[in-house]
């Protein structure tokens, strides 16, 4: 039974997010909590979370696009995008995530994830897009539709990235499943793996594809 | 060689700016905490190398008490009014995206001339942090092109920036401390646990039981841990290797590559993914936290089932 214990983490976690408590905290107590119960002292669970911590400092760099992002919002990008949008007679929100789903998929397939994204692309253009043709198809947006549209928006390059990116050879999670399976004995190439994302790559675009054309269809419903 | 630590530096900068011009900011409700937050995350950033681990450790404490115990919260730094906006918006017409893809153009260029050329030899640039680097230095080009094109003030990008990361607040932040969070489960050995656990659960005989196991433990622990890279090691371990690809005569290659997809359908339905489900709903200033979680799961579990079939029917 005892082995079970380091599993309280879990259940710190789970039950922190449920309640939502602030999560920074949640986060914290778990770490601790389960380097005690894993036999750890206080100071080595203390070093342990801070080296962490600081190995992961990459995932913080995408915050230096926010000045630019920032000061091109102050002359009006978010209206440009969409003015844009608006100057397009037949373009709907679904069409125009279903394009940007397809331009993400294909650059994250070529290694280029790193290009776009929710703070470099997503808010400056493609949501303030979204919200512009979902006012053509149905009108002034309620506060709901409008974060129901920004949320798909945001959804769609998540979707895009994910079932794009395997499809490159030299991707992080390629190059750890070569090195997993290696340990094995399994010695593949990362381009045998590579080609084996291509069925589920058409097949994510198809599903969300299918329902950001739904998406159309509810935002048409509202004008009439 | 640049390295990606230049980049950090620069980062780092940065935040310290957002710390003094919060300090100094006498109308923002919380501007000492914020000073201390945004100062916090610019010592990580600037000296992390050199702090040692324990005092790293000291710091993400802070990081997490200021964010935990509402200290603090969002400034409310001078822009320009929607009118405004409206106005340059109407006056510069679609010139004004052309700054805001320096950066991606920047970033995607760099990378092919980098990647694909002799430069690559040169060892400009630290290996694989290549595209990092460029977007750093598309973000120089951009703000040059904007100065010198439309003379903001001087200190505008930086308030401008300040703007938005105040409006993201601590879950700009969150991704790094799970990352952390998710080095401690594996020191602790959550994954054995876990991957114990699902085993027990598999009925002997049947392929399909057993990939299906595989397929939703990864998602599944993939939610756990906010990251299938974590889940993977633990269910090729448990079920991938010594059942479906031994016992069963599984591909590996189907089943390692389809099996990091399923995982990818569990990262997007957990907020403990938070780079990418809860930063872009601050980002985005959504009402509901879990809202992109929310558009995303009717996505993901016809997708996940999709992934079990594919690895059914592909590697047997």
């Amino acid at each position: 039974m005892s082995q079970y214990w380091v599993l309280i983490g879990i259940l710190i976690v789970v039950a922190g997010f449920a309640l939502r408590l602030n999560p920074m905290i949640v986060v914290t107590v778990a770490a601790i909590i389960t380097g005690l119960v894993a036999g750890m002292d206080l100071v080595e669970v203390i070093s342990t979370f801070g080296k962490a911590f600081n190995d992961n400092r990459i995932i913080a760099i995408i915050w230096i696009v926010l000045p630019v992002i920032g000061l091109l919002e102050r002359y009006g990008l978010q209206q440009r995008a969409a003015s844009l949008i608006g100057g397009i007679r037949n373009a709907t929100t679904g069409r125009l995530l279903i394009l940007y789903l397809v331009y993400r998929q294909i650059t994250a397939a070529v290694g280029l994830h790193s290009t776009a994204g929710h703070a470099q692309t997503v808010r400056p253009l493609v949501a303030p897009m979204a919200l512009a043709a979902a006012e053509k198809q149905g009108g002034e947006l309620d506060e709901a539709t409008a974060d129901k549209v920004k949320s798909y928006a945001a959804a769609t390059d998540n979707v895009g990235l994910f079932f794009g990116e395997d499809i490159f050879f030299a991707i992080g999670s390629i190059v750890l499943i070569q090195q997993i399976l290696a340990t094995y004995d399994y010695n593949l190439a990362p381009l045998e793996l590579a080609i084996w994302a291509i069925p589920s790559a058409i097949i994510a675009f198809l599903i969300h594809g299918s329902r950001l054309l739904l998406l159309d269809r509810s935002l048409g419903k509202k004008r009439s | 060689m640049i390295t990606i630590e230049w980049l950090f530096v620069l980062l780092g900068l940065m935040f310290a700016a957002f710390s003094l011009l919060s300090a100094f900011d006498a109308s923002h409700p919380k501007r000492f905490g914020n000073a201390a937050f945004w100062g916090l995350m610019a010592i990580s950033l600037l000296a992390g190398s050199h702090l040692g681990d324990f005092i790293n450790g000291l710091l993400v404490l802070g990081l997490a008490g200021l964010a935990g115990f509402g200290m603090i919260g969002r400034g409310d730094p001078a822009t320009t009014s929607r009118e405004e906006r409206q106005y340059w918006s109407d006056r510069l017409g679609n010139k004004l995206f052309l700054p805001a893809l320096i950066i991606p153009a920047t970033a995607l260029i760099g990378t092919l001339l980098y990647s694909y050329t002799p430069v690559k030899d040169s060892g400009l640039f630290e290996a694989k942090r290549e595209t990092y680097i460029l977007l750093g230095l598309g973000v120089l080009i951009a703000l040059a092109t904007i100065f010198a094109w439309l003379r903001p003030p001087a200190v505008a990008p930086l308030q401008e920036g300040r703007r938005l990361i105040d409006a993201i607040g601590w879950a700009a932040v969150l991704p790094q401390m799970l990352a952390a969070l998710g080095v401690l489960f594996a020191a602790a050995g959550v994954g054995t646990v876990i991957g114990d656990l699902t085993r027990s659960v598999i009925p002997e005989g049947s392929i399909f039981i057993t990939t299906a196991v595989f397929a939703l433990g990864m998602a599944l622990f993939t939610m756990i841990m906010g990251n299938a890279f974590a889940a993977f090691p633990v269910m090729v371990a448990a079920i991938g290797v010594p059942l479906l690809i031994q016992h069963y005569n599984g591909n590996p290659a189907v089943i390692g590559a389809i099996g990091m997809l399923a995982g990818f359908c569990g990262t997007l339905m957990t907020p403990m993914a938070a780079n990418f489900n809860i930063v872009p709903a601050a980002l985005l200033e959504l009402k509901d936290r879990n809202g992109v979680i929310k558009a995303q799961i009717g996505t993901a579990l016809p997708l996940l089932l999709a992934n079990l079939l594919l690895i059914y029917f592909l590697a047997f």
